[in-house]
């Protein structure tokens, strides 16, 4: 980490650091304006959820008004709504699809066959190409109300009921939404646990083999502990944006049915802050996701470190 | 794993054979439930993809009835004429590829020098310029303030600001960072310090050609990014011309805009029990062409997203 030029330790002047590293500074330079432009500015100018917007004076020069469009956003009929959607989605797809590539890369990686191992590997990963708007266009089709071939498929077995609407009825919305994301997120999220795992020293699975541990055993023994880190740390990721539920696809996947279900907090904000251009407003709902988002990876964090000393910061 | 006595007497012995017997038959049903698992996931996946495959072929009134389940049936072509003849695809289609080509070319040259920089040890800024860069992960100002900033920067409704958004990722800068730094021996740097090498020359002549591995994976990334995004498009354009082809799919698909534009729409038997393969065939004709580009990349990034998952 430390390591320096062999010319040494020495004590250098600012300016001889300037002339070593003005290239350096030189290659950084693009990244560091795009990301204050497109990054750092609008952070300051999330002050504008405690102002009026003006058009003359633009962001920052309205006139201060406090707390009151937090106050706006909590007492309307709107905050519990899109809270407690936000968060039932985000928490289920935490909940069951984090789990899904984990177990996914267990079975992978037990395949003996390394032919179909190779071909279930590169299936799983095509949904992963798939974009949002044709995932979206596929759910349509495969669960439609009449005719779908996969919601006939489940009345016909009695997972749901034979009048069902998959798609325009409000309590399906999150299986909907959790089902296909694990669908095509799990295997691309997989690869990260099967590196992991190809990382295992073999003389490991020769002492369990000798100690007796038949191939289950090791599943439990071995390997899921060597995946432990890398689960942490993408878990504290993913509390971090609990309340970050993509807007992509919920938005595509809304209808005036499923609404009571599937307004989030970031589709309320292109709604009032874009759409129907409440600026003020819909900054302050942007900012309260952002604090809460901030809280949650830092309790996140915290926890881990205290739990398995390891965190992310 | 538990540690057991080095088996001297007989009887452990005996016992440590009776339990490899037994391991044999519970390994073989485990074996098979892998198996099985495995070819359970492999058709969970890979079924919905090949619906719209042959539903895409298919007269789409028997796919309207739920007929049409694991074999083409009727088989016919009238979708992809549609779609091949569909100026609004083409346009989406000629936008797309400006904003993947000029985009990702863009994100690389911004990307990789940004992570040339943050790799080198001797770099004295870099933990805060680091800091400067994660703490955006993390924390934004919102939609609205980014609206209005490139409201103001008056760029709202133009090609330009499809290919310039997000031109630098701050989780894709940690990958090339972290290649970098691991994978390209600090020896080589000095040597060419030695031989009068500065950072430009060495970055374009050493590091460039040996970070072919990570470059794959940043165009890969960035690249099915640009190509799948609508978002973006959705906020900050509002001209049908420099829509991308996803926005035109999700007219097309979602909004279920007339297709066939300029044909008079579609009349008679034939027309009529094919309609609905236009929206099969359009979901295919665009995702085809990212899927090809993987089989190019695939050797490279399953290591990609390993070095993504170390933190450095």
């Amino acid at each position: 980490m430390k390591g320096s030029l062999k010319t040494g330790r020495s004590k250098r002047s600012i300016g001889w650091y300037l002339a070593h590293d003005w290239q350096l500074w030189v290659m950084l330079l693009p990244a560091v304006v795009y990301i204050f432009i497109f990054c750092y500015i609008p952070m300051y100018g999330a002050q504008l959820a405690f102002r009026e917007y003006s058009f003359e004076t633009g962001i920052t020069g309205g006139k201060w008004v406090g707390f009151k469009y937090f106050e706006q956003y909590f007492t309307s009929s709107m905050f519990g709504t899109t809270l407690k959607n936000t968060f039932t989605i985000s928490a289920t797809s935490i909940l069951l699809g984090f789990p899904a590539p984990i177990v996914l890369a267990l079975i992978i990686n037990q395949i003996r066959s390394s032919k179909w191992k190779r071909t279930v590997q590169t299936t799983v990963y095509i949904p992963y190409f798939i974009s949002t708007v044709v995932m979206v266009s596929m759910l349509n089709v495969l669960f439609a109300k009449k005719g779908g071939v996969l919601s006939d498929f489940m009345k016909t077995i009695g997972l749901v009921s034979p009048k069902a609407n998959l798609l325009g009825q409000a309590k399906y919305f999150v299986g909907m939404y959790v089902g296909s994301g694990i669908w095509q997120s799990m295997g691309w999220n997989s690869i990260i646990y099967i590196a992991a795992l190809s990382s295992v020293d073999t003389q490991l699975y020769d002492a369990a083999k000798i100690d007796g541990a038949n191939r289950w055993q090791r599943v439990v023994h071995i390997e899921f502990p060597v995946l432990v880190p890398t689960i942490m740390i993408l878990l504290i990721m993913n509390m971090g944006g609990i309340l970050n539920v993509g807007f992509d696809k919920v938005f595509l996947m809304q209808n005036t049915l499923n609404l009571s279900a599937s307004q989030v907090i970031s589709t309320y904000v292109y709604d009032v802050g874009v759409k129907s251009s409440q600026f003020s407003f819909g900054t302050a709902v942007g900012l309260f996701t952002n604090v809460v988002n901030f809280v949650f990876l830092l309790t996140a964090n915290w926890v881990s470190k205290k739990v398995t000393g390891s965190g992310l910061m | 794993m538990t540690a057991t006595k080095p088996a001297k007497d007989l009887r452990n012995t005996e016992v440590r054979r009776n339990k490899i017997r037994e391991n044999a038959l519970s390994d073989r049903i485990f074996g098979a439930v892998v198996l099985i698992l495995s070819i359970l996931c492999f058709l969970i996946i890979l079924y919905p993809l090949w619906f719209v495959v042959i539903a895409s072929i298919s007269n789409s009134d028997l796919v309207n009835q739920g007929k049409v389940t694991f074999l083409p049936m009727d088989v016919r072509f009238y979708g992809y004429e549609q779609v091949f003849s569909d100026s609004r695809i083409w346009n989406g289609y000629m936008n797309t590829i400006i904003y993947v080509v000029a985009g990702t070319a863009l994100n690389l040259a911004v990307t990789m020098p940004a992570a040339y920089a943050l790799s080198r040890p001797d770099f004295r800024a870099r933990n805060v310029v680091m800091t400067y860069f994660v703490f955006t992960m993390y924390f934004s100002g919102g939609l609205v303030p980014l609206y209005m900033t490139i409201s103001n920067l008056g760029l709202i409704s133009t090609k330009l600001i499809l290919i310039i958004f997000v031109a630098v990722n701050t989780y894709n800068l940690i990958i090339a960072r972290t290649f970098i730094q691991n994978s390209i021996p600090n020896d080589l740097y000095e040597a060419a310090i030695l031989d009068g090498c500065d950072h430009f020359t060495y970055f374009w002549k050493v590091v460039i050609p040996l970070s072919k591995a990570v470059i794959s994976v940043e165009i890969l990334y960035y690249g099915v990014f640009h190509w799948n995004d609508y978002f973006n498009a959705l906020v900050y354009n509002y001209k049908q011309s420099n829509e991308p082809l996803q926005m035109v799919l999700r007219r097309i698909l979602l909004l279920n805009e007339a297709y066939a534009s300029g044909n008079g729409g579609v009349q008679g038997g034939y027309g009529q029990s094919s309609a609905d393969q236009v929206k099969y065939a359009v979901m295919i004709v665009s995702t085809v062409p990212i899927l090809c580009v993987y089989p190019f990349v695939q050797k490279y990034f399953e290591k990609g997203v390993m070095i993504g998952a170390v933190k450095g």
